[in-house]
């Protein structure tokens, strides 16, 4: 009887205190992101969320840049390692720049991806995103993602480049993107070498600026 | 007599040579890709000035007049065209599935899809495949050469323009024996191609400080893509991010 019921107890406490664990994962699990992600499960995870929330806003779908820059700062940022495609970018004339010179590389680059691609946000109706197996091994620090957007027309090939990264909210960071072929980060690298090259880093934060502005008069007029 | 033409013949080759050079790249900025940069450079912006005139006008017009099934008809009966180029392609390289599917994609479309009006294929899921000659003569190791801007039909390299022609004689439309339909159709099959461009926008002026080189370096990486299908192997350059930087 007595060792009856001392298992029962060893069992109730077992159960109790993996409903607690299932709890608290759960609850972590919807509210923050899962540290332990595998990599195409953190890219479907982020593709899949960040999809519903433009479909979802009519604002957003017409090209609003407001609200366009705030979905990228809150939702995208936290997920790409925005200093390492910057210093990919720019190539051997980063570790020469300084502090302030790298910030504003990092501000400027950013402001140009978030205007120039934002016009691409204005496409989406009811596209899917379909994440392709994974081939890497478990341990692999950079590993590359496949996907593929689907919607009228021929799918359209979207590729990731991610790195661990244990601080990151879901373990994994984005630092290149490939879309159709065409390794974003690697296709600004002449662009940036050419001005550095000739000019220096400062004629290319200048450069940037002068894009960036004639962009954002240009949207201005179009609205 | 015959020492005037000599000098003339003299100062003809040393025009073509100069005109030759003069096309070429040289300095520190050269790109190894991009040996005729000048000549590129100058043949690019005679077409974005081209396209801004005359084939972005005529595609809105298109796309803003031509009734919408009409518009993807015309769009589908040229897709099926590029089908027969990709079974030809792919059964080049080898490629049995994807040379099959092709095959298939034709033959269902142009007898259930009227002549490719209608993309039946792609309604029973028979995956479209983007094969052509550049493409294999790319998989078969020949290299791209020298970055080309063709005179209208813009980004192209040595390798693909050869790849370009061979595809063009080979076309279903050059069979057509009509001169004037024939160019009328090649303009139709332009304006179809620019109008579903249309959407893309500015995005290459506003996303570069440079068009050209920005359009070049695009193009090459995707031409590389297609010939690896999707998959290329790494180009090696060093990785100047990877290391700790000052700023933290």
């Amino acid at each position: 009887m007595t060792r009856f019921s001392s298992t029962r107890r060893h069992w109730a406490r077992a159960v109790s205190v993996l409903a607690i664990g299932l709890t608290i994962n759960w609850v972590m699990g919807s509210a923050v992101w899962a540290a332990d992600d595998t990599a195409d499960a953190f890219i479907k995870r982020l593709s899949a969320d960040l999809l519903d929330t433009v479909k979802a806003d009519k604002s957003i779908l017409s090209g609003d840049i407001n609200k366009i820059s705030v979905l990228v700062d809150q939702r995208v940022m936290p997920h790409l390692n925005f200093q390492r495609m910057t210093a990919s970018a720019v190539g051997p004339g980063w570790r020469q720049a300084t502090p302030e010179q790298q910030k504003r590389l990092q501000e400027e680059f950013k402001a140009l991806l978030v205007r120039t691609y934002s016009g691409a946000v204005t496409q989406v109706s009811d596209q899917t995103i379909v994440v392709k197996p994974l081939r890497a091994a478990p341990e692999d620090k950079e590993v590359i993602v496949r996907t593929e957007v689907r919607g009228k027309g021929d799918p359209i090939q979207l590729d990731y480049r991610v790195e661990k990264a244990p601080d990151a909210p879901s373990g994994w960071r984005i630092y290149n993107l490939n879309v159709m072929g065409v390794w974003l980060v690697d296709n600004y690298r002449t662009q940036f070498a050419q001005e550095i090259n000739a000019k220096g880093v400062d004629a290319l934060i200048a450069s940037l600026a002068e894009r960036n502005k004639a962009n954002s008069v240009r949207k201005a007029d179009a609205k | 007599m015959r020492g005037v033409s000599l000098s003339a013949k003299c100062a003809g080759l040393a025009c073509a040579v100069a005109l030759l050079l003069s096309g070429c790249a040289t300095g520190p900025n050269a790109n190894p890709k991009d040996p005729l940069e000048p000549m590129n450079r100058k043949i690019a912006g005679f077409n974005d000035s081209v396209d801004e005139n005359v084939t972005q006008p005529l595609a809105r017009g298109y796309r803003d007049y031509t009734p919408k099934f009409v518009q993807r008809g015309v769009h589908n009966f040229f897709n099926n065209l590029s089908d027969v180029r990709s079974t030809l392609n792919s059964g080049l390289q080898l490629k049995g599935k994807d040379s099959a599917e092709s095959f298939m994609r034709v033959v269902v479309n142009t007898v259930f899809g009227i002549y490719g009006f209608f993309d039946v294929a792609t309604e029973i899921k028979l995956q479209r495949h983007n094969e052509d000659f550049g493409q294999t003569l790319g998989y078969w190791g020949v290299g791209s050469g020298p970055y080309l801007v063709l005179p209208l039909f813009g980004p192209s390299t040595v390798r693909d323009a050869s790849g370009f022609v061979v595809d063009t004689t080979t076309d279903a439309v050059h069979t057509i024996g009509d001169v004037a339909t024939r160019n009328q159709t090649t303009a139709v099959r332009l304006v179809d191609k620019r109008a579903g461009l249309l959407d893309a926008g500015n995005l290459l002026e506003q996303a570069s400080i440079d068009k050209y080189s920005f359009t070049r370096d695009a193009f090459l990486q995707y031409r590389r893509s297609l010939i690896y299908d999707g998959n290329p192997p790494e180009e090696d350059g060093p990785d100047y991010s990877a290391e700790p930087t000052t700023a933290k």
